[in-house]
């Protein structure tokens, strides 16, 4: 891939980037949420059509412009999530789409016959190809993802973060099998955030900034401070801003809390403070807050807020209790996409007298947040869909900052935003814990769990694995406590 | 900075005002047409004949608005209506029959959203039930008879004029889309409306109360719907068994040619009100032109597809 290019609407994403992969490589894509590499992915695999610049295949410019395309040229992606029909059985899963038929009519013995030596080139022999998928692990089914690349002829497998729901033991299957193909002569595109598996793993890097190449360099000779150098280009302390606030009085205790995603969580959180929650994905981190929050009910423990318990069966009570969830799927959860920034942030509580709304308190309410959390925008009519991802996420924290939640509950806040939006957001966080509100942060990004939070409390498989103080948590510590242990 | 619509930017201005302009289209062209079309009679016995279609269509505004659908209206319109005027024919006062028709259409709404609340049953189904069953309930309490209305006050309220001009229907009819648009545009509820249909999870995480929401949207569709039926049976002075049927069907395409996205989320309640007349006068315009009423269906059809059709386009 050469200068390619992508900008979606004002905003570039893609500012010229290169990529080149070998036969027989496993080359790690590197950069920060939002650097550009899925984009940059979505390209190759004829999902985004570049503006500018050209791919090769063998040494040929082609044109990537569809997924057909792709698939005709050999590549194929593993996405984060898995793109298999639950309900549907393995065999029907590696054929979607692409049946064995005459006239229409199923060969399903012929299908049956090919999936199981699909499935015993991924080292699968032992699965029922007739099973639902459903029934087998996140990690099996990711093994029947890549049979099926493998089974349309892939020569280029992108794997995206594809150890972040899989056990150790799972880790380690998956690796072999990427050696093995490796070996064989497939291209691996490897995209994770985690170090330690990219030395281990891969035979050379690229890095991408802000949307921008950075450069290749071969693994063997690297350190893990130049690969974090390239992909940061300045020292962490400039990414987020410091605090000076020492935490009060205990606001929120949480008693043996629990479901049957979450066992037994007990923590404090105090006011002006900020309780980091990290775990891999499926630790049960949004989980707990869907508890909390009243969306799940909890079976036991309680919840108490200034030493007296508290019933947040509802997200209304939990609202009326003093707690906000910024959620972490904005676009499904935390947004109507098509009513009006003015109409968004004042959703939770809309200014009203009698049941009529005051327009003109609204619009000064809203105004108010506007230039507070400079949320960018000409007009507070435009529907939110309009806004960048950095702005919408502002949206949802204007929204809960116009009700004066005293315990707020952030899920990924800076999930899809640029850096400079994450910086700001690191602000409003700071600014709130100033004015004393507690807040319970959820996020997968160590640097920011390890920087913005007074402790951590880390979570492995519903269970609350340790509570560190952020100041010696290093991500070592916080990675072994989330991987369970050991 | 703000304007005062909200209608956000040009594109969506111009998509709104699609159904305001096909409806100016339609009756320069129907004047153009037929030399019996533009007179103050003719115009005001279309408005009568709209009113029935939009007081319901204004009720389903906000259940399609919510991202529901309700199938059960006409049949609800036939109930009440009936009950209406039982109550009358028992030797009751017209309030008292007022009421309870009012009373009973709020109820079966309600129940609708009960349905498809704490029920979970999916809009189209739910309704779908509550309308044969309340056809099957209207016509045995009906025995399949007409029953007569010999108050002469109540016939006022369908048949009667204001100024010997103005035919209350269509009073009604204005009075009652007043009404619904301050509702939907200026309290709390109508905003949850738009939240609820635009992004249920959304709206639920924001602490509105869905359940609740759901029983409300429902139950002011079975409030109009009952209105309707009692305007129905006041105009006709009997309740019929099999009135309203299909009514359900002209009520949707009125708030769907009016702009409002049947998943919910958007729309506006003017557009229903646009949406009922281009259809009323459509009828009017083809009965006036002689074309056969096998033909004006397929007519019919195809205004619905188009207009559809050309919404989707932007």
């Amino acid at each position: 891939m050469r200068g390619i290019r992508k900008a979606f609407g004002p905003v570039k994403v893609l500012e010229g980037v290169d990529f080149e992969l070998l036969p027989g490589e496993v080359h790690a894509l590197m950069g920060e949420n939002g650097a550009g590499k899925s984009t940059l992915m979505k390209v190759l695999t004829g999902v985004h059509k570049a503006d500018a610049g050209e791919i090769e295949v063998d040494g040929q410019t082609v044109s990537m412009g569809s997924t057909t395309d792709a698939e005709k040229h050999g590549i194929a992606i593993i996405h984060q999530e898995l793109n298999l029909i639950p309900h549907l059985s393995v065999t029907e899963n590696l054929f979607l789409g692409r049946e064995l038929n005459t006239l229409g009519l199923l060969h399903r013995r012929a299908m049956r016959q090919r999936a199981r030596e699909w499935l015993a080139h991924v080292g699968m022999q032992s699965i029922d190809p007739d099973l639902p998928v459903a029934r087998f692990s996140i990690g099996q089914q990711q093994m029947i993802e890549i049979a099926k690349a493998l089974g349309q002829n892939a020569r280029v497998l992108i794997m995206d973060e594809p150890t972040a729901a899989l056990s150790e033991r799972e880790t380690d299957t998956l690796f072999a099998l990427i050696r093995e193909l490796r070996s064989k002569g497939t291209g691996i595109v490897y995209v994770s955030h985690r170090m330690e598996e990219i030395f281990v793993l891969c035979d050379r890097i690229s890095v991408l900034r802000d949307g921008h190449f950075v450069g290749s360099r071969p693994i063997p000779g690297l350190s893990l401070d130049e690969v974090v150098q390239m992909m940061v280009g300045r020292s962490l302390e400039a990414r987020f801003p410091t605090r000076e606030v020492t935490p009060g009085e205990i606001l929120l205790k949480v008693e043996q809390l629990g479901d049957k995603h979450v066992h037994d969580i007990s923590f404090d959180l105090r006011a002006g403070e900020v309780l980091g929650v990290a775990g891999l994905m499926g630790a049960g981190r949004t989980e707990l807050a869907r508890l909390l929050f009243g969306l799940d009910k909890a079976t036991h423990g309680r919840v108490l807020l200034d030493g007296q318990p508290i019933h947040t069966r509802t997200p209304v009570q939990a609202i009326h209790a003093g707690l906000g969830f910024v959620t972490e799927d904005r676009k499904a959860q935390g947004l109507v996409l098509d009513l009006s920034l003015r109409e968004n942030i004042s959703l939770p509580r809309v200014p009203s007298r009698a049941g009529i709304i005051d327009r003109a308190t609204e619009k000064r309410q809203t105004q108010g947040l506007i230039e507070q959390l400079k949320i960018r925008t000409r007009d507070m009519e435009l529907p939110v869909r309009a806004l960048s991802g950095g702005n919408q996420q502002k949206v949802v924290l204007a929204k809960w900052l116009a009700l004066k939640p005293r315990v707020l509950i952030l899920d990924e806040p800076t999930r899809g935003v640029d850096v400079g939006g994450k910086a700001e957001i690191y602000q409003i966080i700071n600014q709130l814990v100033k004015n004393g509100v507690a807040i319970l942060m959820i996020s997968s990004e160590l640097p920011e769990v390890l920087a913005m939070s007074d402790r951590i409390l880390v979570m492995h498989e519903g269970h609350a694995t340790a509570l560190l103080d952020a100041a010696t948590a290093t991500q070592e510590t916080v990675m072994l406590a989330a991987t369970g242990g050991h | 900075m703000t304007n005062r619509f909200s209608f956000g930017n040009g594109a969506a201005l111009l998509q709104r005002l699609g159904s305001v302009i096909g409806l100016l289209l339609l009756l320069i062209a129907l004047s153009v047409l037929s030399p019996d079309f533009l007179n103050a009679g003719n115009l005001l016995t279309v408005l009568r004949q709209v009113s029935i279609n939009a007081l319901i269509a204004f009720g389903m505004t906000f259940v399609i608005l919510a991202g529901g659908i309700d199938l059960s209206v006409g049949a609800i319109l036939a109930f009440t209506g009936a009950i209406t005027a039982g109550v009358m024919a028992s030797g009751h006062g017209m309030l008292l029959a007022i009421g309870a028709g009012l009373g009973l259409g709020l109820l079966l709404g309600v129940i609708n959203g009960v349905l498809v609340s704490w029920g979970r049953v999916a809009p189209f189904i739910a309704t779908l039930g509550t309308m044969t069953l309340l056809r099957g309930l209207t016509l045995s309490y009906t025995q399949g008879q007409p029953i007569g209305v010999s108050n002469n006050s109540f016939a006022l309220l369908g048949d009667g004029y204001i100024a010997h001009l103005i035919p209350n229907p269509v009073v009604w009819m204005f009075g009652v889309f007043l009404l619904c648009a301050f509702l939907l545009r200026g309290t709390v509820f109508g905003r949850h409306v738009f939240a609820l249909g635009g992004n249920e999870e959304a709206a639920r995480l924001s602490g509105v109360r869905i359940n609740a929401m759901k029983l409300g949207v429902y139950g002011l569709s079975g409030l109009l719907s009952a209105f309707a039926g009692i305007v129905l049976t006041s105009r006709l002075y009997s309740a019929q068994a099999t009135a309203g049927s299909g009514y359900e069907l002209d009520a949707i395409a009125a708030v769907v040619l009016g702009g409002t996205s049947l998943a919910g989320g958007r729309g506006w309640l003017f557009g229903t009100l646009v949406g009922a007349l281009l259809i009323g006068f459509l009828n009017n315009g083809l009965n006036l032109l002689g074309v056969s009423s096998f033909y004006q269906q397929v007519v019919k059809g195809a205004v619905i597809l188009i207009a559809v059709l050309l919404d989707r386009r932007k």
